[in-house]
């Protein structure tokens, strides 16, 4: 890092970096929740269509053509606030990419290529549904999945470039050459780029079971409604157990090569052999006020052994050190985020466990309702998680190279355009709202082609999502 | 390698120009189409058009994006800082659009199909402008290399409010063509003569503003004006050939049964015009100022940018183009009826 900030001391801020920061913190808080559904829903999708196929099972068929259709509702709003945030990356802050856009630029660039795939792809499975012969309809799902993991790889190796950047060389502040392939698999890159992909697929999975149980909970308990509840679920459970052996790791990557973050997640002020981990609480002042400490905690899980020296926000330069807010901001959204992912893995846990005692046998009502919840817990989970990252990165926008405050826009006024952006996406919200309810009550009255590879028949009453 | 990237920046713009031009001009004629009960087949027709492949043809702009911002950031920079109302409001206007396109698709009152379809409608108009006003004030010379150029007179000034008009016009051409082979292929003779009637009306007056607007140009950004006919003019004779012939084949009761001559020489008539735009500014990137060698990124990010344009010719004009042929043969529909 580099110790002499010239441009730390320079007072003041832009009038525009509030609004920015809030724009951006909005509207990639609200696509992150799309995100799941593109990268995880397609795969889960697959899956009852495998089994449509290789069973002859008419309810999984019915279920996956059913998640296909919300899928391409979800895909659309995901693809199109997608393409705001790339306006956004211009708007908001034409410091970032007109100084570091060559490099910065370049993951999004083979990001581009996955999603035109994704989008090609995507249509062509939930469109071919009647005319496409069962298997190569299967297939044309395959790139689709491959491309998210892409899409995911590429713009998590543009994030964790931003933490972690390297694969420049500088001149006067201008980038002058440049390692394509550092830039790509940089320091923290496959650390944040698995821990992404397993979170969208545990948001997707538990969400869609939540789906299901909460019909279940409403009497709904045929084996339509089951089988839309154990195939989700088990790929939510899958991926939250993976997390937790991979969060483990991340935790010790950021202790060695993050550790003003690290710092900042354990909110420890100061640094110390035997540092606790903290739970809750806040910091006022400099020192940790309200939480409740675990001895040897932090310095137990980081290192294995109670005197690891784990460094505190005081080894931050004092010009770049967060201020008390963002640290207690960033110590709870990593408090929230691991709680929710071990509850989540509970929840896994619980579901093993009755399956492997009796796979016949009703679920619990304690069970359903866990499970309904799950979906929501999940989300707050990955928005934490987000928070972690981008909120621990702060006052950088590129750590050690680019302060968010130099990367910011500095003409005109952007309180219009984030207003925009409120009373729009609200919008959007609701119109999302009330499709998905369309579909729900188109359903509920059996207005449906059940047998889309043969000649049409009338669509049997089915029950509702 | 730093002109052939320019050049792959240019083609993606021109591809979407035709394919996402064709797009957003079915919200031009969604939007006349009528009340609920007139309207009802037109926009059937629409949906049917562009479902399967509306996601894929706006791809071409995030291509457009990140090829700029990787290979040419500092030409970027000063357009996000210069044109910032309109590029706002045109990435809104995309929010608002497909959303409202993928709402009406699934929702059952027509109070709420009503809702999503202007939605939709409204903003097939306006984002096109405001696309077409940026490239005004970028081929017009208003965006300073440094960037924070004038907010306001870099996109309401004639050569912009030119590029709005013609966008908004080119598009709604391109979508009767395509419109016309889609109503020709499902059998629909009605909706055929419909959108043949819209075809001719757009290209008389997209021919009529393209011609009357060189004399904008002329006043208003001469050395784009004395370019376009130094270097560009066999682009400007091709696309008024090709705006003709397409003209004639509308119209002529023998090739009525041809739509498939139609398409390609519509988007020929609209490709050369793109092509013509960037033939006339080169070698430079924002109009007169900041030459693409000057605004280029480093060697070895023009190499990646290189590769990767490869790889994407082997990987997605394929697989572009089984969507299509699907889309065209009519393998691509709904689950349900």
């Amino acid at each position: 890092m580099n110790p002499i900030l010239p441009s730390v001391l320079a007072a003041g801020e832009p009038a525009q970096l509030l609004p920015a920061r809030e724009q951006m913190a909005f509207t990639l808080g609200f696509h992150i929740i799309l995100v799941p559904f593109g990268v995880a829903f397609t795969f889960i999708t697959m899956m009852a269509n495998y089994r449509a196929i290789r069973r002859d099972d008419a309810e999984a068929l019915l279920l996956a053509q059913r998640w296909s259709k919300v899928a391409a509702v979800l895909f659309a709003v995901g693809a199109v606030s997608g393409t705001v945030l790339s306006f956004e990356l211009g708007l908001l802050w034409p410091g970032l990419m007109g100084r570091f856009g060559a490099a910065y630029g370049i993951p999004f660039v083979v990001e581009g290529i996955f999603f035109f795939l994704e989008a090609i792809f995507v249509a062509i499975y939930i469109y071919g549904w009647r005319r496409l012969s069962p298997w190569p309809h299967f297939w044309s799902g395959l790139p689709v999945v491959l491309a998210g993991i892409g899409g995911t790889f590429s713009v998590v190796a543009a994030n964790s470039w931003m933490n972690t950047p390297g694969g420049i060389t500088l001149r006067d502040g201008r980038v002058v050459d440049v390692d394509v392939w550092q830039v790509l698999f940089n320091d923290a890159f496959w650390y944040e780029a698995i821990h992404m992909l397993l979170a969208a697929y545990v948001v997707a999975g538990f969400t869609v079971a939540g789906v299901y149980a909460a019909g279940m909970l409403r009497g709904r308990r045929d084996r339509y409604h089951r089988l839309g509840l154990l195939m989700p679920l088990t790929v939510g459970s899958v991926a939250i157990g993976l997390q937790i052996v991979m969060g483990d790791f991340i935790a010790r990557y950021v202790f060695h090569s993050e550790p003003a973050k690290f710092a900042a997640l354990e909110a420890l002020p100061r640094t110390r052999t035997h540092a606790p981990e903290v739970l809750g609480g806040a910091i006022v002042n400099g020192k940790v006020r309200y939480g409740i400490p675990l001895p040897d905690g932090a310095s137990l899980l980081s290192g294995f052994s109670p005197s690891t020296r784990v460094r505190g926000l005081d080894a931050i330069p004092t010009g770049v050190r967060p201020a008390d807010r963002l640290v207690t901001i960033v110590h709870l959204a990593f408090d929230v985020m691991v709680g929710t992912g071990f509850a989540l893995a509970g929840l896994a846990l619980w579901f093993a466990l009755s399956w492997w005692r009796s796979r016949a046998a009703a679920p619990k009502l304690w069970f359903l309702r866990a499970v309904a919840v799950s979906g929501f817990v999940s989300i707050v989970s990955l928005e934490s998680g987000w928070v972690v990252t981008e909120v621990g990165r702060q006052p950088w926008t590129v750590v050690g190279l680019l302060l968010t405050r130099d990367a910011v826009q500095t003409s005109g006024n952007l309180w219009p355009l984030f207003a925009g952006a409120l009373v729009i996406y609200l919008g959007v919200t609701i119109g999302a709202w009330y499709a998905l309810r369309a579909l729900r009550h188109r359903w509920a009255r059996g207005l449906d082609t059940p047998a889309p590879y043969g000649p049409e028949d009338e669509a049997e009453p089915v029950a509702s999502l | 390698m730093t002109t052939f990237i320019a050049c792959v920046l240019l083609v993606g713009i021109v591809l979407y120009g035709v394919f996402g031009g064709a797009d957003f001009g079915t919200g031009l004629w969604d939007l006349t189409a009528g009340g609920a009960d007139r309207g009802a087949r037109p926009r059937a027709l629409i949906d049917h058009a562009i479902g399967p492949v509306w996601e894929a043809n706006h791809t071409w702009l995030i291509f457009c994006l990140v090829v700029l911002w990787t290979g040419f950031p500092t030409a970027f920079a000063a357009i996000m800082t210069t044109l910032q109302i309109p590029l706002g409001i045109a990435a809104f206007g995309i929010v608002l659009r497909g959303s409202g396109f993928a709402f009406r698709k699934v929702s059952m009152h027509t109070a709420e199909q009503r809702l999503n379809g202007i939605a939709f409608a409204s903003s097939s108009i306006i984002t096109p402008f405001c696309f077409g006003a940026v490239a005004g004030g970028i081929a017009s010379g208003r965006v300073p290399t440094s960037g924070h150029g004038d907010r306001l007179t870099s996109w309401l000034n004639p050569t912009s409010i030119l590029g709005g008009v013609l966008a908004v016009l080119t598009c709604g051409y391109l979508a009767a063509i395509f419109l016309i082979a889609e109503a020709h292929r499902s059998g629909q003779p009605d909706l055929d003569r419909w959108a043949r009637r819209r075809a001719i009306a757009a290209a008389v007056a997209t021919g009529g503003v393209a011609a009357g607007g060189l004399f904008i140009l002329d006043h208003d950004a001469h050395r784009l004006y004395a370019h376009l006919l130094d270097t560009g003019w066999p682009l400007l004779a091709a696309s008024a050939g090709s705006g003709v012939a397409a003209l004639v084949a509308t119209s002529l009761p023998r090739l009525r049964s041809r739509p498939d001559i139609l398409r390609p020489l519509g988007a020929l008539a609209v490709a050369t015009v793109l092509g013509g735009w960037g033939v006339a500014q080169y070698p430079y990137l924002l109009g007169t100022r900041l030459s693409i060698t000057a605004g280029a990124a480093p060697a070895a990010t023009m190499s990646a940018l290189t590769i990767i344009t490869v790889l994407a010719v082997v990987l997605v004009v394929p697989s572009l183009c089984w969507l299509f042929l699907l889309t065209h043969r009519g393998q691509l529909a709904d689950a349900e009826t």
